[in-house]
């Protein structure tokens, strides 16, 4: 079980990637898209240089939970796949290793969006 | 319009609009970010060891474990319409966590809700969401056939 200084890491460094993501929409007015399309590649790139794997270790959920983390599971997938099943697993490792994030999004971003309407908007 | 093209008359509209427009309070924006974007962490640690305590899954178990629920959160908060809200609070706290990647497909594929159940919602959800799953796994296959060139997995 994590205790409380395990916690405050997360939070900590969780917090700090969403205000590097918050600098970036208030100074360069670029859409959320192309945010969300910057902290997944750069997830993959900082993962490849080993820089993102020390922070996963320090702050857990904190570093896993942003979007870059999901570069993060990418770029950690294919690195195992290629060991195992080489240039085959360059194709399959990413996907492979966040397959049930991928399914769960469309799975059950397609039921709620069947089930719910949106709200009328202020 | 580019950037650099402008008229005079085009640069000095350009400034006027910028002494109109609301001026957001970068810092407090920031400081809405990081509580909002921490806390949700921490959620998504104690789903972590929720999964570590409880169902003793292993580690790459337990990261899709973890994804799955906040993924799941986050389409259901966006469903009940909640997570906006949060989010014209939170600004990026609420877009970088996973749980914004839902809320993403989830609001965008209701807006579309309209022109049906194939080319409305399905093919709409990924309006935001789609990019990211290109340039990531995009990046994740370039990254694999360096590993295969070079041998260093």
């Amino acid at each position: 079980m994590s205790d409380f200084s395990q916690y405050l890491w997360v939070f900590i460094v969780g917090g700090a990637i969403c205000v590097i993501g918050q600098l970036l929409l208030s100074y360069t007015k670029l859409t959320s898209a192309r945010i969300l399309v910057i902290f997944v590649t750069a997830g993959v790139v900082l993962t490849a240089l080993g820089l993102y794997r020390p922070l996963v270790e320090l702050a857990g959920a904190g570093a896993t939970v942003p979007l870059t983390g999901f570069g993060y599971s990418l770029a950690k997938g294919v690195k195992e796949a290629v060991r195992q099943s080489g240039l085959l697993g360059a194709f399959t490792g990413g996907t492979m290793a966040t397959a049930g994030g991928i399914a769960a999004a469309v799975f059950f971003g397609y039921i709620i969006s069947i089930i719910f309407t949106p709200k009328t908007k202020k | 319009m580019k950037k650099g093209n402008q008229s005079p008359e085009q640069q000095a509209y350009l400034e006027k609009v910028k002494q109109y427009e609301p001026k957001s309070n970068t810092f407090s924006q920031c400081v809405k970010a990081f509580i909002v974007g921490g806390l949700i962490c921490c959620l998504g640690q104690l789903i972590w060891d929720i999964g570590n305590n409880m169902f003793t899954f292993t580690e790459s178990q337990n990261s899709g474990f973890t994804s799955i629920v906040l993924i799941f959160l986050g389409a259901l908060f966006t469903g009940i319409g909640i997570y906006d809200k949060l989010g014209s609070f939170a600004g990026a706290g609420s877009i970088v966590p996973i749980t914004g990647f839902s809320n993403a497909i989830v609001s965008t594929a209701m807006e579309h809700k309209r022109e049906g159940y194939v080319l409305g919602v399905s093919a709409k959800m990924f309006l935001i969401a789609g990019p990211v799953l290109v340039y990531g796994i995009s990046a994740s296959v370039v990254l694999g056939i360096v590993y295969f060139l070079f041998g260093i997995a």
